[in-house]
């Protein structure tokens, strides 16, 4: 049966053998892993329809992936099943500063596009961490966050067009060039699809203008919860910033022994707030946050004089995860949302869990949209160290849908939270869903066991850190 | 059978009785206040949904910057209730005060002058709750600014028109208004320099509350912000724009805006109001085809979208908008579909309508 598939691709974009195939086996989430029966490098949307076809007529189930970074292990291959991986398609086909817009092939990295961008002082906003890495193609499947999704959205937010190869090889083109559309939004609905409609493309990203200036200060504090009631304090205020991040004493420790941004050492938590736009505006409302940080109890509050020291901030913050990494053989990263006014209480709830049970819990996170990103410390090696890991996890996703919040904020549900969706969503509503799948994959072909908790699960084994990240080059928020 | 929103058949006032009422009728079309003539007039043979009677605010936490709604609620209640926090709608939907609805908003997918800043409807919702053509009443998204679980269905919601379900509920992120705004007035001899301009102030580091053309060459430029800003950041957007420049302030300002909305047609008219997405690099050669057709046209979100009066018929303008390969939405004026030209993914919609109505309940897209 392979025979065929492999007349599509030559040799060196065909790999079938143990060795050509033990690459695609696991993702960010090192937790899974799967064995595909074959791995397709396409470097045409003509060779993507052909491998689709051909899965479809042989009813053999697919999986597109990027860069393989993601956190819900929503691009673990299916056991005996394709890997069609897009790194090779990697074009920006068309960068349009009047309409400023990019369109780019789905194996695109991230950050090429605001490098390609640059030159027209224009950017692409979505900046989940891996953004050296992940690829356009994966942050539409996943609908990637970062930093600055209560100013800018997510990914989906940012995608206005795509050429997408349905799962029984059919082309569908959705939105466009422009801004607006008429008519029901397919690519809003597209993206965020979890790899389950299809693949791809081709995808047009709206860019947006460089700010003119950012200004960035950086408060400590001697509680955890204080931090969060700061965030609750400054948004009542009337601020939008475009970045609101906290750390605790863990993740503070962990980022100044692996890269010294010099962030105050008696803090319990630090929180940094951004402030950007036109100069003009920034400055004044930047004073007046000042005003409002000072009264949120802050022992320490610092204010980036230069660009340097604003990255010096930001170059903590982003180090953060690998960082703490280090101090245990291995973590798993929960990624729920709570209402922003809720923060002071999960955290407090999160610290009482882990204090009960023994695990050291670090938080690092989006503040400023209530993504909380606690990091559970194990040791694998340890038996019943996972599992009991896995089960604090678990409470901490069900207290976000307690507090009135989502099971995850931007990694996706993938494998990992599959199970949690009945405990989110009512069986009406996954019914619905479930039917919209099977409309635009009636043979369940496109990434399936990802979302849903059907099909069969690959093996819970292995742990420890992703190769890239012991290279310090993605990391897990 | 024929139903109008005037005479509407259906008027449930609970979730449980628009569950009732699509279970039990077998053709119909939801509408709210019915300030979008096209999109509200249910086809000949189809009951109409009226969804006035589900109305309120259900949760509004100033400080999340969310809030959630019935589907009927006016948007001029929900711009009150908002602007009593010093917030608003960023997307500013069209017909807040003739008594226009949240779930039509959403339904029609319209967004005003000020989504330029950050964003139109489909930016904005966050969740919604709806009952599907197969009578089930369901749900997804959520109530927080941040989410990636399931199908992201409010977005698909949003200009559905009616057709994939009916909307109940929806929740929204909101932002805090700014606290003045002030209008560049920039005024050109024709549409060139004018569109010259607003390319320019679109790709410069300025933050625009709004920015639309009036054909053929009048620019309209809001900020907003401290007000004491105002006067270094007109000056600097004025050299960037170039032409006669005027600022507004205050009432001035209110009323160029109030001016520039969206408004129907008045009574009597034969033309269509009609929705056109475009790209800036192609409103030249569009202008000067309307021109010649003898057609009124604005252009808004930053050259995104054209909001054009037709004076021919619905025949005509779809034959019109398939040769320039663009698509249209009437909002107003005989039309029988409101989708006209080139609509793209429509094999994709197909299949979205067909899992979401399965058996034909709403009307058809074409």
């Amino acid at each position: 049966m392979l025979a065929s598939l492999a007349k599509i691709f030559p040799p060196d974009r065909f790999l079938a053998s143990a060795a050509g195939t033990a690459p695609f086996e696991c993702d960010g989430l090192t937790a899974f892993h799967a064995r595909p029966l074959a791995v397709v490098m396409p470097e045409t949307r003509e060779e993507v329809v052909a491998a689709v076809k051909w899965c479809w007529e042989n009813r053999v189930p697919f999986v597109a992936r990027g860069s393989g970074t993601s956190l819900s292990g929503g691009s673990v291959p299916v056991a005996g099943g394709i890997v069609i991986a897009l790194n090779r398609m990697n074009r920006i086909l068309r960068l349009d500063p009047v309409q400023r817009i990019a369109v780019v092939e789905p194996g695109t990295i991230n950050t090429a596009v605001s490098q390609a961008a640059a030159r027209h002082r224009l950017y692409y906003a979505p900046d989940p961490s891996s953004q050296t890495i992940c690829t356009i193609g994966g942050n539409v499947a996943f609908n990637a966050g970062g930093a600055h999704c209560l100013k800018y959205g997510m990914t989906s937010n940012h995608v206005i067009g795509l050429t997408v190869v349905l799962p029984d090889g059919e082309v569908a083109e959705l939105g466009g060039e422009s801004l607006e559309s008429v008519g029901p939004d397919l690519t809003g609905v597209y993206v965020g699809n979890e790899g389950l409609f299809g693949v791809a493309v081709e995808i047009t990203l709206r860019l947006l203008p460089m700010p003119e200036t950012y200004r960035t200060l950086l408060a400590a504090y001697d509680r955890l919860e204080a931090a969060g009631d700061a965030v609750g304090k400054v948004v009542a205020a009337g601020f939008l910033p475009g970045a609101m991040e906290i750390m605790d004493r863990l993740a503070i420790e962990a980022a100044e022994a692996a890269v010294h941004p010099g962030y105050p050492r008696d803090a319990t938590a630090i929180l940094i707030v951004e402030l950007e736009g036109e100069k003009a505006g920034v400055d004044v409302e930047f004073a007046r946050l000042n005003e409002v940080i000072r009264g949120t109890g802050a022992h320490d509050i610092r204010i980036a004089r230069d660009n340097d020291e604003r990255l010096l901030f930001w170059k903590g913050r982003k180090s953060a995860f690998s960082a703490v990494g280090r101090l245990s053989p291995d973590y798993i990263v929960q990624d729920g949302v709570v209402p922003r006014g809720k923060l002071g209480e999960a955290l407090r709830e999160i610290e009482r869990m882990g204090r009960e049970r023994g695990i050291r819990v670090a938080n690092v996170f989006h503040a400023g949209d209530g993504n909380l990103h606690p990091l559970i410390l194990y040791d694998g090696r340890q038996h019943g160290a996972l599992e009991a890991a896995e089960s604090l996890a678990g409470d901490i996703l069900r207290l976000c849908l307690r507090l009135g919040g989502s099971i995850t904020g931007e990694h996706g549900v993938g494998l990992e939270k599959r199970a949690f969706m009945a405990e989110m969503f009512a069986p009406a509503d996954l019914a619905v869903m479930q039917r919209l799948r099977r409309a635009l994959d009636p043979r369940a072909l496109s990434n399936p066991g990802k979302m849903f908790p059907d099909g069969s699960a690959p093996a819970l084994t292995a742990h420890g850190m992703h190769p890239l990240e012991k290279a310090g080059v993605i990391s897990r928020e | 059978m024929s139903a109008s929103p005037q005479a509407p058949t259906l008027q449930p006032r609970t979730i449980d009785e628009v569950v009732a009422a699509v279970r039990e009728t077998p053709r119909l079309l939801p509408f709210g206040g019915g300030t979008k003539p096209a999109l509200s007039l249910a086809p000949p043979g189809c009951a109409s949904l009226g969804l006035c009677g589900l109305s309120g605010i259900l949760e509004y936490d100033p400080g999340e910057y969310t809030f959630t709604a019935l589907a009927g609620t006016r948007l001029s209640e929900v711009a009150a209730a908002l602007a009593a926090n010093g917030q608003y709608l960023p997307f500013d939907p069209p017909f807040a005060d003739a008594g226009a609805t949240l779930g039509g908003a959403v339904g029609a997918g319209l967004s005003g002058a000020a989504r330029q800043r950050y964003g139109g409807v489909r930016d904005f919702i966050l969740g919604v709750r709806f009952v599907t053509g197969a009578g089930e009443l369901a749900r997804a998204g959520g109530k927080v600014v941040k989410n990636a679980a399931g199908f992201d269905l409010p977005k698909l919601f949003a200009g559905s028109l009616g057709r994939l379900g009916v909307i109940v509920e929806v929740s929204f992120k909101v932002f805090p208004r700014p606290p003045r705004t002030a209008t560049l007035r920039a005024v050109f001899p024709d549409l060139g320099p004018a569109l010259g301009a607003l390319v320019r102030v679109n790709q410069a580091a300025f933050d625009v509350e709004a920015l639309d053309l009036e054909a053929p060459g009048v620019l309209w430029v809001r900020l907003g912000g401290s007000a004491d800003t105002f006067t270094e950041r007109m000056e600097r957007l004025a050299r960037l724009t170039g032409g006669v420049t005027t600022v507004l302030t205050e009432g001035s300002d209110q009323a160029a805006w109030e001016r520039l909305q969206l408004r129907l047609l008045p009574p009597g008219s034969t033309a269509l109001l009609v929705k056109v997405p475009v790209t800036a690099m192609a409103i030249p050669e569009l202008d000067r085809l309307l021109g010649q057709a003898g057609a009124d046209r604005r252009y808004g979100a930053g050259g995104n979208v054209a909001w054009i009066t037709w004076p021919g018929t619905a025949a005509e303008l779809d034959r019109f908008l398939r040769t320039q390969r663009l698509a249209g939405l009437v909002i107003q004026g005989a039309a029988g579909t409101p989708l006209l030209g080139a609509t793209r993914g429509d094999n994709f919609r197909n299949r979205v309508k067909a899992a979401l109505d399965p058996e034909g309940r709403f009307p058809g897209y074409h």
